[in-house]
């Protein structure tokens, strides 16, 4: 399997951080696209609940990606239609999906003893906040009088040798969600390498968090609204942070 | 002893008491085991605790065990759904307990009671609220807390056919905690969709053993009775 770690000379492939100014923010299936781009063939991979199944849409058939789902199952395929649609025959979301050549099914015990043990390459999560040390806050909001519900969140945090976020850069009233600090309850420790959003796409290891690409922004002026500190590919100067 | 086959889902859940620790399989929908809880909401038991991944979907199933008032305590990872109406009103107006438990753990929690496993540790967690209170322990530089086992006193689950012994084989991903939870609980019922003789099934394809089967629930006759 491929190793996601940063290697000296680059991050995923890139030696430089690219700026694409010729454009706006990524679209929600521009980021799909984005994440299925680096995922590496032949890779077990779990997509979270919500906009992370629709990576799936992106993963070219060729790529040989086996999706899991943790209620049970390897080898899973689209989302059924009409005389598919089996009730025994569930994703995360309790959506109806099919099962592809290859397929196997398993019990939750094993399902999740899969993804604790390591066996999973990447797994895909939304989130409502990030640190700069990779802490994800994505189970609950911790507002007064919610009920929590943590589901599989947790275990799948801590529980594939990638974990990569999607969410958008800024919450709606502009507030960043990639954060010094997450202010909303941990889902797990350090456990995301690497975040894409709809103004740039980030990789998180121990040196920090490095932006790999941006998109209609530059880097100078993301660090202008975040309280974090960004370092670039190729570029030694570190931008921003307190 | 080997498994009892019956038709009559009253009799499938006979006996079940008041205070019970009742394990319930299923993943939403999938491999719930709906007839024999519709039989456990007739029975009576009350005070009950409910080992499920969710708390119960729209008025049917789980979620008339809690509207009829029989739910004490509910353990599950998932509660709050956009159908799960029943919990949402119970939890809010205080007349029911949650303990919510990350998936993972969950299964592991009954997996271990149905092996013997005291406590393990499990990495599920660590740092997080639902770690709190939990002894911690560093094991080769990672870091766990320390889980203990979900017994059950009473399993109910849905499996897709039974031979006349109690083996059971699943059906795609309503599989999902039926073999855990048949093996935690002192009692476990399986309610299938038909049992065939012994014999039948290849032994390659059985995923529970009948030593962890006490009662089936043979639908394709309770079903077919005027």
């Amino acid at each position: 399997m491929t190793d996601h770690t940063t290697t000296t000379g680059g991050v995923a492939g890139r030696v430089r951080t690219v700026e694409h100014l010729d454009r706006g923010p990524l679209g929600r299936d521009e980021l799909a696209a984005a994440v299925a781009r680096d995922i590496p063939r032949g890779s077990f991979v779990n997509l979270g609940i919500g906009q992370p199944t629709t990576v799936a849409d992106h993963l070219p058939a060729d790529a040989g990606v086996v999706l899991h789902t943790e209620n049970g199952m390897l080898g899973m395929g689209p989302a059924a239609r009409g005389d598919d649609v089996d009730p025994d025959l569930i994703n995360a979301g309790k959506v109806p999906v099919t099962e592809l050549p290859g397929a196997s099914y398993f019990h939750h015990a094993d399902s999740f003893a899969m993804m604790r043990g390591g066996h999973l390459d990447v797994c895909v999560l939304g989130a409502f906040q990030v640190s700069e040390r990779g802490d994800l806050a994505n189970w609950h909001t911790g507002a007064p009088g919610a009920i929590p519900a943590v589901g599989g969140a947790m275990d799948l945090a801590g529980g594939a040798k990638s974990v990569f976020v999607m969410m958008t850069l800024f919450a709606k009233d502009g507030t960043p969600k990639l954060v010094p600090e997450c202010t909303y309850p941990l889902t797990g420790l350090a456990c995301v390498r690497r975040l894409y959003t709809d103004q740039a796409v980030f990789h998180i290891g121990p040196d920090g968090v490095t932006v790999l690409e941006t998109y209609g922004t530059t880097v100078r002026h993301l660090a202008a609204r975040m309280d974090v500190t960004l370092h670039t590919l190729g570029g030694p100067r570190p931008y921003g942070g307190s | 002893m080997t498994a009892v086959v019956v038709s009559d889902p009253d009799e499938a859940v006979a006996g079940v008491e008041d205070g019970s620790t009742v394990l319930v399989g299923g993943f939403g929908m999938a491999g719930m085991p709906v007839r024999l809880i519709e039989a456990l909401i007739r029975q009576g038991a009350t005070d009950l605790t409910v080992v499920s991944n969710n708390a119960g979907n729209g008025d049917t199933g789980l979620a008339a065990l809690l509207a009829a008032g029989r739910v004490r305590r509910v353990v599950c990872s998932f509660p709050r759904q956009s159908d799960s109406w029943v919990f949402d009103g119970l939890y809010r107006a205080g007349k029911i307990e949650l303990e919510v438990v990350p998936q993972g753990t969950l299964a592991e929690r009954m997996r271990a009671a149905g092996a013997g496993i005291g406590a393990f540790y499990c990495p599920t967690g660590v740092g997080t609220p639902l770690a709190e209170g939990k002894e911690r322990r560093t094991i080769d530089g990672r870091d766990y807390v320390l889980e203990y086992p979900i017994k059950g006193d009473v399993a109910l689950v849905a499996a897709h056919i039974a031979d006349r012994m109690g083996n059971l084989v699943y059906r795609k991903t309503a599989r999902n905690f039926g073999p855990v939870m048949a093996a935690a609980a002192k009692l476990t019922i399986a309610q299938v969709s038909h049992v065939v003789d012994t014999g039948t099934l290849d032994p390659e394809t059985v995923v529970t053993p009948c030593i962890y089967v006490d009662r089936i629930l043979d639908l394709s006759v309770t079903e077919a009775a005027p």
